[in-house]
């Protein structure tokens, strides 16, 4: 059982398995991510011991129950190296009626669990993507941040909005390392952000970024490969430049490329060496409408592949077309957070009838019956019913109070 | 270690492909054509200039000769050291070159350690070969050698890494420009204190020499020069000897093992120094 949930993880990324591929009778690769692990019901019917645990986690096993043996590994998820450094714990367990009690021990916390082959599984506790606490941050008399509380968790796309100066980039610069916080606590896949775990775990692409523009594109990447420590080699490369369409440009310098070419190259550049954890500052800002989309597809294959990423944009489109959360800073503070359905307000009932569109601006989605039923008793012909909502872009005029900058 | 040697070679290649070399190579090349010329016609004329007495001719032109090509090539090595440094921190931040590179799992410290180096690859070998190549020129026209050959070389190489490690500290606080000019007024400040060691030993002013030893200490890359100078005639003697101490740009003085060992030593601090700067600075 001397495997790492680190390595597993980045295993399951380069095979791109999917990520329920545990199968109770099929063969099982040498290394599965079974993802992100949620409140929900055990997959594995056979282990009554895991009742108590469906209640905080769902856990995918593989083989039969009485075959599968456990050990729990609590560690930090983080680097080669920071794994073997607190790694602890280590305990086998011969039936699953016992790993109940030691699940307990990880409250609600997201865990990953990796299968090594058929009969063995290895669980390690997995810290938020980005967690940040009581972040301020002041330059001179001017505070860019005061005691802001973000969490990005496992495979989960957030979207950053806010006004110009409202604390986004600076927040964004003091994750990845590039600006100190003057208070609180910022941690990237639980280490501290700065620090060479949290750089080894995440990928970045700033705002305003130059590449050296004597370099060519593969050239480029390659001196990011070195840097980050990662062994994909010459195949990695060509996979990241296919990902970003830039596959015939790698013999390309960066000089000679468009603004929208080296903002691909950018993004191919932030996924240098697998990270767990993707900080975009502003990444279609260069991109014209088929660049842009070409982006948000990559955002969701990023996700599907279990990569978490922290999304700093203007344009709410997009966010609302790919993120699963979305967070608002006015003023160093986060004013509004939730999901784009959640943030969304009711904005009453349409109903397309033969005389035209009636908006109902205070009725529900349970008075839609109703008001149809009352038009047709009124000798109208009824198309259609829509429930309307705030978009994203009212929502964030809202929170931000008609703040530009 | 691998990331020490993936930076020093990205500045390197950068040099290369921004045509650094070439410039440097094509001024080099101007540089001792026209010293060959001018040590070909001076020691083809030496034999009729009648000095005065206990005055060695072709030794006081050979060496002061080479002294001025020593000075001059200070003067390449250091240009060059403070275009490779001038801009490694701040400059490279100003330009959003040095973010990509930061957030790698690569330390600042390592990052910089690593553009020092980088420098260090092109500045000193480039000193070397300048040195031994004017010496070949001095020596085959004029049949005049160095009393000391390699040490003076080494020291006029470690001087231009003091400034080289001064430039890269500059970076970390100042923007590109603004730490060029800087250190190469700090560069004339050296020159300074040179002459002033001179006009001190020709007044017989203590004061002046004391004060100009000490400036000359402070940024030791002009010590390393004096030393250097003062080696190239160090068996050299009588009023010969004497006018030679006084140097063509800032005198010959001798420093020895101290100042070696002090010069080791302020690389060292100016590198703590840069370094601590750098894991403060918001990026």
């Amino acid at each position: 059982m001397e495997t790492s949930s680190w390595v597993a993880e980045r295993m399951c990324t380069s095979c791109n398995l999917p990520p329920l591929a545990a199968s109770r009778n099929g063969p099982i690769g040498p290394f599965h991510r079974v993802g992100r692990l949620v409140p929900g019901p055990a997959n594995d019917r056979d282990a009554p011991g895991l009742a108590r645990f469906e209640e905080s986690v769902r856990i995918h096993l593989v083989g039969p129950a009485e075959e599968v043996l456990l050990a729990v590994v609590r560690r930090r998820a983080v680097h080669r190296s920071t794994v073997r450094c607190v790694r602890r714990d280590v305990d086998r367990l011969a039936a699953l009626e016992r790993v109940a009690a030691r699940f307990c021990g990880f409250g609600d916390r997201s865990l990953l669990v990796t299968s090594r082959h058929r009969s063995e599984c290895t669980l390690a506790g997995v810290p938020a993507a980005l967690a940040v606490s009581g972040l301020v941050k002041r330059y001179g008399a001017v505070e860019a941040l005061s005691g802001v509380d973000l969490e990005v968790g496992e495979s989960e796309l957030v979207g950053l909005l806010g006004p110009n100066g409202a604390g986004k980039s600076t927040l964004v610069k003091i994750a990845c390392g590039l600006v100190r916080p003057t208070t609180g606590r910022a941690e990237v896949c639980g280490a501290r952000a700065g620090s060479r775990a949290a750089r080894a775990a995440m990928g970045y692409l700033a705002e305003l970024f130059r590449f050296p523009g004597w370099m060519n594109a593969d050239e480029l990447l390659e001196l990011h490969q070195r840097l980050a420590g990662s062994e994909g080699g010459e195949r990695e490369r060509s996979e990241l430049l296919e990902l970003v369409g830039l596959v015939d440009a790698r013999k390309r310098t960066v000089e000679a490329m468009s603004k929208g070419m080296q903002q691909r190259l950018g993004i191919a550049q932030a996924l240098v060496g697998s990270p767990r954890l993707l900080l975009l500052d502003e990444p279609t800002s260069a991109l014209d409408p088929v660049g842009r989309r070409t982006v948000r597809t990559l955002l969701e294959e990023l996700k599907r592949r279990g990569v978490s990423v922290l999304l700093n944009s203007h344009l709410l489109s997009e966010i609302e077309l790919v993120c699963d959360r979305v967070v608002i800073l006015l003023g160093g503070k986060v004013v509004a957070a939730g999901s784009p359905a959640e943030l969304s307000r009711p904005r009453g009932v349409e109903i397309e009838t033969n005389g035209g569109s009636r908006t109902y601006a205070d009725a529900r989605r349970e008075d839609i019956p109703r008001l149809i039923a009352d038009l047709v008793r009124g000798g109208q012909d009824v198309y259609g019913a829509r429930l309307l909502t705030s978009t994203l872009e009212e929502v964030y005029v809202e929170a931000v109070g008609g703040q530009t900058s | 270690m691998t990331a020490v040697w993936t930076i020093a070679g990205y500045g390197l290649r950068e040099a290369l492909r921004r045509k650094v070399f070439l410039v440097v190579c094509l001024l080099t090349l101007a540089f001792l054509a026209l010293y060959w010329l001018g040590t070909r016609y001076a020691f083809h004329h030496v034999d009729n200039v009648v000095p005065p007495e206990g005055v060695d001719a072709r030794t006081f032109a050979g060496a002061f000769l080479f002294g001025m090509a020593m000075f001059g090539t200070l003067f390449l090595g250091v240009v060059l050291a403070i275009f490779l440094t001038l801009g490694v921190v701040r400059g490279d931040a100003e330009r959003a070159l040095l973010q990509p590179l930061v957030v790698r799992p690569v330390g600042r410290s390592t990052l910089l350690v690593a553009r020092f180096l980088g420098a260090a690859a092109v500045c000193a070998p480039y000193v070397l070969i300048l040195y031994f190549a004017g010496m070949l020129v001095t020596g085959l026209e004029g049949s005049w050698w160095p009393d000391r050959i390699v040490m003076p070389g080494v020291e006029l190489a470690g001087g231009v890494l003091i400034v080289a490690a001064l430039s890269l500290l500059g970076s970390v606080f100042l923007s590109s420009i603004a730490n060029g000019i800087a250190v190469f007024m700090l560069f004339g400040a050296g020159l300074v204190a040179g002459l002033l060691g001179n006009i001190g030993h020709v007044l017989n002013s203590h004061g002046l020499v004391h004060a100009a030893k000490i400036a000359a200490w402070a940024i030791p890359f002009e010590a390393l020069y004096q030393d250097a100078l003062r080696a190239i005639t160090e068996r050299t003697s009588g009023l010969t000897g004497f006018l030679l101490r006084l140097g063509p740009f800032g005198g010959a003085e001798q420093g020895g093992v101290g100042l070696r060992l002090w010069a080791v030593a302020y690389l060292g601090i100016v590198g703590a120094a840069a370094i601590a700067g750098f894991l403060r600075r918001d990026l």
